[in-house]
């Protein structure tokens, strides 16, 4: 008897009408979420578009890749590597005094690091997009304001990341550096900086693949890059071409990610 | 000059003899001196209680005692890594509780430090490991450049040789086995140009056979240069094969100070509060 | 001495290193047009901005009310879509539950290769297929969800423990009893953990839907600019922090619960 009352309590915690409540609410969670979806207006001619499109892909206007003349898939490609290059590069440089300011074992008061991480958490929540969106009121449309937003956004990523490296090091050889007579930016330079500097390069290098990404779409709103020539193939409904430019990403996205990759492996 | 400091004889025609109460030296004052000073933590512990000590240059100290009776206390607050909350500690005469800023900083170049975790930057060269005890003699600027002068290299290199290691100069630190990161710590104090070198728990990571060779170390540096040595130690044997004088330390105060023959075992008893364990002996019989 | 690594080689590795990383950093500040000057006004134009910003338009805010729940309505639907459709993959692609490499390998590629393509790109074409509309932002949520969580469920499937798969070949299950009694208790807290992340991101994606005519708040964001209605953009950026922030903070504090 006891051993079975036991064995059931645990079972019996929540109870059976506590799986009915979740099912209710998940229930009306999702007809709540369906209203707001109108389902009218759907275009006719969906079917036949994605056939196009799917057409498209597997067709695609290998004559794009390279136009002596104009704008093609490789310097679009080259353009949107740079926005990111740039962009990230940018961003690591910034973000490193960030990093010192919010990484917790370096100060003495919880404050200083938690202000620091605060601001860090509101770049970041601005997506890149919107940032390039009012980049591009500032400074007008093109790569710059890409690259300005993707500095931008990666100044919150990359110094969230950096502080948390930071954070895992060992305070060991700073506390030696101190106890032989080295102010703090020499304790920090001889005992931080070189544990830390491949955990940073290796994080770049990931917000860099990240930012190659985010870069293929500055252009759909006007900030430089592939996704310019990719709106207006869409606009113009040439599927063959959409088709090549998205292989074209594909294939430059896959690269970096295996590249980098294969770098970061070797830094560690 | 400076490259050869440590070929001067100085201080030690005092060597050995300045155990506990030793009278003040004929040329030189005490080096560390210790004003009734008091550790209390902000929680209400006590790490130390009123201790008056003075230790003279050359002298060779362990300090033993239970952990947590205040050894590392103690040592740390002599470069001022733990702040005191009473009393003084005067450094060669100067005062390092009330130092601030460079001062401070001048005073802990004069001091090396030896931890129980090396406390090596373990992805730098071993050099540039030994080079970063000799930032405080320079500006900033020109450290953070990595332009340390040629003599600065070359003493560095001594150093490692003194300790046996030369051949690891270019060699990163996490390549070493411990014994000979922990050689390269005392090499880094021995750049470091300090008078007094302090050790906390310097083997307790190490097995016996490098402890022996560490604590050999330390000890050829204390005799040839003179360099006052306070070692905190575990291990009662260890102890009393190497000091000229031993502290005993129980719940942060001082209750043995006495030359190395004075440490019977029944100082020892007292000093723990109960015989000696045997995880308090290394075990090697006069090795 | 064998070890003592070349001086000389190590110098001039890093010299390179450095004279690639400039030439790279000059030839990609050609290419986007961007020099020191350039940057520096421009962050003076974004102050200008700022300042045409404030004081936000507080009236607009009822009128953004709709478009920010349909926001969360289209994340919402969006995440549970991929989901779905995700699950059949993950247990294709986990090389523990699916011990037959020429099944597993494929699945991973059709993986890899939907999760390069950005969400505003997903849009643009569901915008082209079915027309402006929530409905094509729900999609490309979905397929978005669908790359996220697949890559992360199938890596956590895989992390799991054997020994009570082992036991269920004991007792002679078939494939799909093993699975719900073998794999589904022990990955459900972290699948559902995965899901709550994955909709965090779903919910930043889809504010910006809106820009190409995906549904949800992003193309208010999209007008009043073109409008130059500053003050009301700042009301529309105060919002979408806001949804992120809530959002994040409630999904974290129930991850941390489930895990």
């Amino acid at each position: 008897m006891t051993t079975q009352t036991a064995l059931q309590t645990p079972v019996n915690r929540y109870g059976k009408w506590y799986k009915v409540g979740v099912l209710v609410l998940l229930v009306a969670l999702y007809a709540w979420a369906v209203s707001g979806i109108p389902f009218t207006g759907i275009q006719s001619t969906a079917g036949e578009v994605a056939r196009s499109i799917l057409y498209g892909m597997f067709h695609p206007d290998w004559g794009f890749v390279y136009q002596p003349g104009g704008e093609d898939l490789l310097r679009g490609l080259l353009d949107t590597l740079s926005i990111a290059f740039l962009g990230t590069s940018v961003a690591a440089i910034l973000a490193v005094p960030f990093a010192f300011w919010s990484a917790q074992n370096l100060h003495k008061y919880k404050t200083v690091s938690g202000s620091g991480k605060a601001i860090l958490s509101l770049i970041r929540t601005f997506p890149e997009v919107v940032v390039a969106l009012l980049f591009i009121k500032a400074v007008g449309p093109g790569s710059f304001a890409g690259v300005l937003a993707l500095g931008l956004h990666f100044v919150g990523m990359l110094g969230k990341w950096f502080a948390e490296a930071m954070e895992s090091i060992d305070l060991g050889p700073m506390e030696a550096l101190t106890a032989s007579g080295a102010n703090r930016l020499q304790a920090l330079w001889f005992a931080v900086v070189p544990q830390v500097m491949p955990h940073f390069t290796s994080l770049t290098l990931y917000g860099f693949e990240i930012s190659v990404r985010s870069a293929t779409i500055l252009g759909i709103i006007g900030a430089g890059g592939i996704g310019t020539p990719l709106i207006f193939a869409l606009q113009s409904r040439s599927w063959s071409r959409v088709g090549i430019i998205l292989l074209g990403i594909i294939v430059m996205v896959t690269l970096i990610d295996y590249l980098s990759g294969f770098l970061r492996k070797k830094l560690v | 000059m400076a490259a050869k400091w440590y070929k001067l004889p100085l201080y030690n025609f005092r060597r050995e003899r300045c155990y506990c109460g030793a009278k003040k030296g004929r040329f030189d004052g005490p080096m560390i001196e210790f004003q009734s000073v008091s550790k209390v933590y902000p929680n209400g512990t006590v790490g130390l209680k009123d201790i008056q000590l003075t230790i003279y240059p050359g002298e060779f100290v362990v300090i033993v005692g239970l952990s947590g009776a205040g050894k590392s206390t103690l040592l740390r607050s002599i470069n001022r890594l733990h702040e005191i909350t009473h009393g003084e500690i005067l450094i060669d005469g100067k005062s390092i509780t009330a130092a601030r800023g460079k001062p401070l900083r001048m005073l802990r170049r004069d001091i090396g430090m030896i931890f129980q975790n090396f406390n090596l930057v373990k992805r730098s060269t071993v050099l540039r490991n030994v080079l970063s005890g000799r930032v405080a003699y320079h500006s900033t600027l020109r450290t953070l450049l990595g332009l340390f002068p040629r003599e600065d290299v070359e003493l560095a290199l001594k150093a490692l040789e003194r300790v046996n290691i030369r051949d690891k100069a270019f060699v990163r630190a996490d390549q070493l086995s411990g014994g000979q990161q922990q050689r390269v710590s005392i090499a880094r104090a021995l750049a470091q140009g300090a008078k007094i070198i302090l050790a906390d728990e310097p083997v307790a990571s190490l097995d016996p056979l490098t402890t022996k060779q560490v604590m050999d170390d330390l000890k050829r540096i204390n005799q040839e240069s003179g360099i006052t040595t306070m070692v905190n130690l575990h291990f009662v044997d260890l102890a009393r094969e190497y000091a000229t004088r031993i502290i005993g330390l129980r719940a942060g105060q001082l209750v043995f100070d006495g030359p190395v023959e004075a440490a019977t075992d029944e100082a020892f008893a007292e000093i723990y509060g109960r015989p000696i364990d045997k995880d308090e002996l290394l075990g090697r019989n006069g090795a | 001495m064998m070890t003592v690594p070349s001086k000389v080689a190590t110098r001039s590795k890093s010299a390179l290193t450095t004279v690639i990383l400039f030439l790279l950093l000059w030839g990609s500040a050609v290419r986007t047009h961007t020099d020191l000057g350039h940057l520096v006004s421009g962050i003076g134009n974004m102050g200008d901005l700022f300042a045409e910003m404030v004081p936000p338009h507080s009236k607009y805010a009822q009128k953004i009310v709709n478009p920010l729940v349909q926001t969360l309505q289209m994340a919402i639907l969006g995440t549970s879509l991929g989901g779905i459709v995700a699950l059949p993959f993950v247990l294709l692609a986990a090389r523990n539950v699916t011990r037959a490499p020429w099944l597993s390998w494929p699945a991973r590629i059709v993986l890899n290769l939907i999760r390069t393509i950005p969400d505003l790109l997903l849009a643009s074409i569901f915008v082209a297929i079915f027309g402006i509309g929530a409905f094509s932002g729900v999609l490309s949520l979905a397929v978005l969800s669908f790359g996220i969580i697949s890559k992360l469920w199938y890596e956590s499937a895989e992390a799991i423990d054997d020994g009570p798969l082992e036991a269920m070949t004991a007792v002679g299950a078939n494939k799909l009893q093993w699975i719900a009694f073998g794999v589904v208790p022990q990955v459900l807290p972290i699948f559902t953990a995965h899901l709550l992340y994955t909709f965090e991101i779903n919910v930043r994606a889809a504010t910006i839907l809106g820009l190409v005519g995906a549904g949800g708040i992003g193309l208010y964001l999209n007008n009043t600019l073109g409008l130059f209605q500053y003050q009301n953009t700042s009301v529309i950026v105060i919002a979408m922090l806001m949804i992120v922030f809530v959002i994040d903070f409630t999904s974290t504090k129930l991850r941390e619960r489930l895990l």
